[in-house]
């Protein structure tokens, strides 16, 4: 049967045209009940035994999702209508709502009632689509009922009362959510409803009586035409706000009309903000530009403050105070001040579900009863959310997910439901867990159809791979693998071989991953997904399902494995001739660790053919970092720690720095010329669907205090290019051993991170990787924990016609949303194992609080920031106490990067060495922070 | 965006595979010498035949066969916004060009020496697929005017969007910027007239959507088979043999 859709809509241009599409309405769309004798019920999903089935109204779905997540909830249809709302209105909960209805547990059907011949409705004269698409939802509900007969009640859940009272009148059982979920027996369901918003039926008076509480807090956010016009009149500037990680007071948006970041200082000018809304900002009159400067560190009304943390290890991780101190520290003339700006009003919110725990309060007297609780978000720019719950008693000292429903101009915090409990709160479990679920990592077991794609295990070197004419038979080279101790994924291997002319051949051998994860099947989905493997200090997260990780593809020591293999040919004084790239089988002779490598290369007695080839290798290694250093590449250093574990409880039994040997170096170097090799190799082949990896310059800005940190020890720096900085950090040696490493570490922090993209989205100048001072780089010997890699395995075999290249390469916005999501996951991968880190930094200074050496990294007025080189950590120490702040005792100066006593006796500068004692402390219950005092 | 629904379904509530309907009526215009109305759901074409006659430019005048043209034109009132379209723009010359060629294929124009056959197609209503519905509304017009051809011709197109072979597109997925492919059949010869794409597709996801595309044509020429034995049947009675 054809329908003929027609409406009117506006073009971008502003004109108004009318659409007239065709609609076919069917007779094969079934109803999904297993029981049903009339529908074809292959795609059933609603259990046989079903009682009651439930459908929903679309303000349901909207602000319930929380509820239908939950595995209580079954049984249920969603109208396609219900579908299309949601999708127009809130495209997260439609996914999650999709999720759901792909998911096999849960007998969620989709039934496409608008597509049906019996349910599709035409909208009647003078009816708003808002009552045509309820009309619709009440059509379908009957069309069930008659359809599936008395024994199944059909119930119909909402929460708009108007829909709610026509559907009783027209013979459908109709109940809102509150009523059913009441009906369910389950108090803890309670817990996860959203309150109902004004003009819904609501479940009981919640009002906040508190009077205080009833004035006007954040002013109003102006209707959306407003913006609109306004932002069209340049008044007003749209972009993405970005909450400052250090202090949740300070927020960035990056507007493209300004071409600048406006910052947006305190609560009432942030005006209900969340990180990641897209936000109007208002600019405000010059004068005001920089009114709420502040030298301190953080410090406010809330009594937050800086925790000590990890050092950071790039300009991505650095609190962003440069502007600050920038603006102070010279006359507002020569300082080009920053627009400030205030929010006027949201254009799309970035709500999601916060991790925290509830602020510690008295329990209320009844009981029992609904009490109203203060959450605290872990992640400091998520504001304290106001939640309420049955079960205070047993949540106080949990960690747990809630959600913000809305925010009221009238309310200091905004409003939010709990959505369930992880653990308690200080146990390790609970707090990696929290991790993981800050930083967005999926730490779910692999799914059976993902675990599916495997080859059988035990897995071993087939014929036919032997057989097949593309894969070359590489088992008699003598190839061994250098790895961290333990290392269980080994994902390269090398060897050397000296030839008759007196060159060397060289070849690095990486896992052929790709082999085995084949594009397209759910294998390389859940990988694509994950992006990488997460290394926590007690666990490591994978990408690939562990026989893969572990074992198939894993280049261990005496069995024949599959590899992809760079070999070249190489002089003594290490130049490349030839370069060559195959698939091919090995066999590893040795699986060494960096020390015992390294042992082998110091000890003199060994003479054995293995111990030859690495003193080769690992001469060639020098004399190609040497030249590499002579392009100017940066040698950095970044303060990584270690842990030594104990087996059986996973306690942190010591921590000290990362050692790194000449062996890393020396594999570094090889993997660093094959990534090379194939960058050169897949771009020539593919110029514009490559994935590259580029490392952008820093401004001159990025750099601006590790300038200002050197001039005020009296280096200066040279930062024109990286040859430049490279040469002036090498000059760069101060009194004590110790003082060159901390000015690369400086260095290294005003670095943006290096980001994989797709080499068709820019040119090729800006492939550039200014670390490695490399024109082209990428990543390609790692596959069994990052994708990436996987993605290039693919490419390079296209490139060498081995296999065809699939098809996603031919789609550049898809390959450009991989390369996106690697970069976020990689970044989230490394911020949780930095939170690991720290997290287990507290766990190890909780019994043994110690003296140590540290050094300071930064002044500020009440105190100094110092850098513990030790256990790699940073953190703020205070000269004044926090209550006497603004006393004036101290001066700070900004030039010479001092602060100073009043009266001159005591001095403090960059740099220097101070004496600070580390140790745990509980200013809160169930809130362990560590503290930095100066001794 | 999402084309086909996780059940199954397109925006407009066909399945992957399925055509739109499709309505045919020979001899519109009576003046011509054959004529016909071919819609494709909301894309309607009307065609008209002229010829054999005399060729009106004694220059182009060939001397072993018919002379074939042909003139692709859109009404202003055929889509939504009303526009005055220049006669002869790039794309009306394209379309013009490709129906040319494929008519020609199957035109016995050696039987027809020094004669001029002019076809003219006119969009009325544009929703997709017009260069396919052109085709058909064409073959149509030329067995309509008798014209002594090969075959029939019939076309349809296919697309690829979410990872699905959809059939016959129309302009809303049509406008989402995947491969369209044009395909133009002699049915009953099992021979390809017109192929046409302008987008990049692996070979074997292209051979599938080619192959729905010609199950597309098929269906079509069975249809237009159908439509033409009744118009027979019915001057059959006219002329009360």
């Amino acid at each position: 049967m054809l329908q003929s859709k027609s409406f009117v809509r506006k073009t971008k241009q502003g004109k108004v045209v009318k659409v007239v599409r065709e609609h076919y309405l069917r007779d094969d769309i079934y109803c999904g009940a297993s029981i049903c004798q009339v529908c074809d019920s292959t795609g059933a999903r609603l259990s046989p035994d079903a009682s009651t089935i439930l459908i929903l109204d679309t303000n349901v779905v909207l602000n319930q999702i929380d509820l239908l997540e939950n595995p209580a909830i079954n049984e249920v249809v969603i109208l396609s209508v219900v579908l299309e709302e949601v999708k127009n209105k809130n495209l997260s909960v439609y996914n999650r709502l999709r999720g759901l209805c792909g998911n096999a547990l849960r007998k969620f059907f989709v039934f496409s009632n608008e597509y049906h011949k019996d349910t599709y409705i035409k909208a009647m004269v003078g009816e708003s689509p808002n009552d045509r698409n309820d009309r619709a939802i009440r059509v379908a509900a009957q069309w069930y009922q008659k359809h599936l007969g008395s024994a199944t009640r059909v119930l119909l859940i909402t929460n708009d009362r108007e829909n709610k009272r026509k559907a009783t009148e027209e013979g459908i059982i109709a109940e809102t959510v509150e009523s059913y979920v009441k009906s369910l027996g389950q108090p803890d369901l309670l817990d996860l409803l959203v309150q109902p918003a004004a003009g819904d039926v609501s479940m009981e008076d919640a009002e906040d009586m508190r009077p205080s509480k009833k004035k006007v807090i954040y002013s109003e956010h102006k209707p959306m035409s407003e913006i609109t016009s306004g932002l069209h009149r340049g008044i007003y500037h749209q972009g993405k706000l970005r909450v400052n990680r250090y202090n949740p007071f300070e927020a960035y948006v990056g507007s493209e009309s300004i071409g600048d970041e406006i910052i947006i200082y305190g609560r009432s000018n942030m005006n209900r903000v969340f990180d990641g809304d897209i936000v109007a900002v208002e600019l405000l009159p010059r004068d005001q530009w920089h009114e709420e400067k502040s030298l301190s560190i953080v410090d406010d009304d809330e009594d937050e403050d800086d925790n000590v943390h990890l050092a950071p290890s790039s300009a991505d991780d650095a609190p962003r105070t440069t502007n600050i101190v920038q603006a102070s520290s010279a006359d507002s003339t020569s300082a080009p001040s920053r627009p400030t700006g205030r929010v006027v009003g949201i254009i799309k919110r970035n709500w999601h579900s916060y991790c925290g725990s509830l602020e510690p309060m008295p329990m209320p007297a009844g009981n029992g009863g609904i009490a109203h609780a203060l959450f605290v978000s872990k992640d400091r720019r998520v504001p304290k959310i106001r939640i309420q719950t049955r079960q205070l008693g047993n949540l106080l000292d949990k960690r747990i997910i809630v959600a913000v429903d809305s925010w009221d101009c009238l309310s200091r915090y905004p409003s939010g439901h709990y959505v369930r409990t992880i653990g308690q709160i200080g146990d390790r479990d609970t707090e990696s867990e929290v991790v993981l679920i800050e930083n967005d990592i999926d730490s779910r077991p692999f799914s059976s159809q993902v675990l599916g794609c495997l080859p059988p295990i035990p897995w071993s070197v087939s014929t036919d791979d032997l057989a097949n004419p593309n894969r070359q038979d590489l088992r008699h080279i003598r190839v061994f693998s250098v790895d961290p101790p333990g290392c269980r994924d080994i994902d390269d291997a090398l060897h050397c071989t000296l030839l008759p002319s007196g060159n060397f051949e060289v070849g690095v051998h990486i896992a052929d991953v790709t082999n085995f994860v084949h594009p397209g099947t759910p294998l390389d989905d859940e990988a694509t997904q994950r992006g990488t493997s997460v290394y926590l200090v007690e666990r490591r997260i994978d990408m690939l399902p562990k026989p893969l990780t572990e074992d198939i593809c894993s280049l261990r020591a005496d069995v024949e494995r599959l590899a992809f293999s760079v070999i070249w040919e190489m002089t003594p004084e290490a130049e490349i001739i030839s370069t060559r790239y195959t698939k091919s089988v090995i066999k590893s002779c040795a699986a060494l660790s960096y020390v015992e490598a390294q042992a082998r290369m110091d000890d003199s007695r060994f003479n054995d053919p293995l111990t030859t080839d690495l003193r080769n290798m690992n001469t060639l290694a020098k004399i190609m970092r040497q030249r590499r250093i002579e392009k100017g590449a940066l040698t950095l250093a970044s303060a990584e720690v270690k842990f030594q574990i104990d087996t059986e409880t996973h306690d942190p039994l010591d921590i000290g720095m990362y050692q790194i040997r000449e062996a890393n170096q020396m594999v570094e170097e090889f993997m660093l010329a094959a990534n090379i090799s194939v960058a050169e190799k897949i771009l020539k082949q593919f110029p514009v669907c490559s994935l590259l990896r580029r490392h952008p310059s820093p401004t001159r800005e990025m750099l601006e205090p590790l300038l200002r940190t050197a001039a005020a020890v009296g280096l200066s720096l040279d930062v024109s290019s990286s040859k430049a900085l490279a040469d002036s950090l090498d000059h760069a040696v101060g009194d004590d051993p110790y003082f060159n490493k901390l000015i690369r570490i400086l260095a290294t922090r005003c670095m943006t991170q290096a980001v994989y993209f797709c080499s068709g989205d820019l040119s090729p100048p800006e492939y550039h990787h200014y670390g490695l001072a490399a024109p082209l780089y990428t990543h390609f010997t790692s596959p069994i924990r990052r994708y990436a890699d996987v993605v290039v395995h693919r490419l390079l075999a296209a490139a060498l016609g081995l296999c065809k290249l699939p098809t996603i390469f031919q789609d550049r916005p898809q390959l450009t949303n991989i390369a996106d999501n690697l970069n976020y996951r990689h970044r989230n991968a490394q911020m949780a194992s930095r939170a690991s880190v720290e997290l287990h930094t507290l766990i190890y200074f909780r019994n043994r609080p110690v003296d140590t050496e540290a050094r300071i990294v930064k002044i500020r007025s009440n105190g100094f920031i110092v850098f513990v080189p030790k256990f790699g950590i940073e953190g703020p120490v205070y000269l004044t106490a926090r209550s006497e702040k603004g006393s004036g005792e101290w001066t700070v100066d900004e030039q010479q990067q001092k602060v100073k006593k009043a009266d001159g006796s005591v001095s403090y500068s960059v740099l220097q060495t101070v004496h600070v004692h580390l140790e745990v402390v509980e200013p809160q219950p169930n809130r362990p922070k560590l503290q930095l005092t100066l001794i | 965006m999402e084309y086909v629904s996780p059940e199954g379904l397109r925006l407009d509530g066909r399945r992957p595979m399925e055509m739109r309907q499709i309505r045919a009526e020979v001899g519109a215009v009576s003046k011509a010498d054959g004529s016909a109305v071919f819609e494709m759901g909301n894309t309607k074409v009307i065609a008209a035949v002229y010829g054999p006659r005399e060729v009106q430019n004694r220059s182009q005048q060939l001397n072993d066969q018919a002379l074939v043209r042909c003139e692709y034109t859109m009404s202003n009132f055929s889509t939504g916004d009303r526009m005055r379209r220049p006669k002869g723009d790039r794309r009306s010359t394209e379309i013009s060009l490709v129906i040319r060629q494929t008519m020609e294929a199957c035109i016995l124009t050696h039987l027809m020496p020094r004669s001029q056959i002019d076809i003219f197609v006119q969009v009325l209503q544009a929703d997709g697929g017009t260069r396919s519905a052109c085709i058909n509304a064409a073959t149509l017009a030329l067995a309509d005017a008798g014209i002594p051809m090969s075959d029939l011709v019939t076309s349809c197109s296919a697309g690829y969007l979410n990872s699905t072979p959809l059939l016959d597109l129309n302009y809303v997925e049509d406008s989402a910027g995947g491969p369209d492919v044009t395909v133009g059949i002699l049915p009953k010869l099992d021979k390809v007239t017109l192929l046409q794409m302008d987008a990049k597709l692996p070979i074997d996801t292209f051979e599938n959507v080619m192959q729905l595309a010609t199950e597309g044509c098929k269906a079509i020429a069975n249809y237009i088979r159908e439509v033409l034995q009744e118009n027979t049947k019915q001057l059959e009675s006219r002329r009360g043999t």
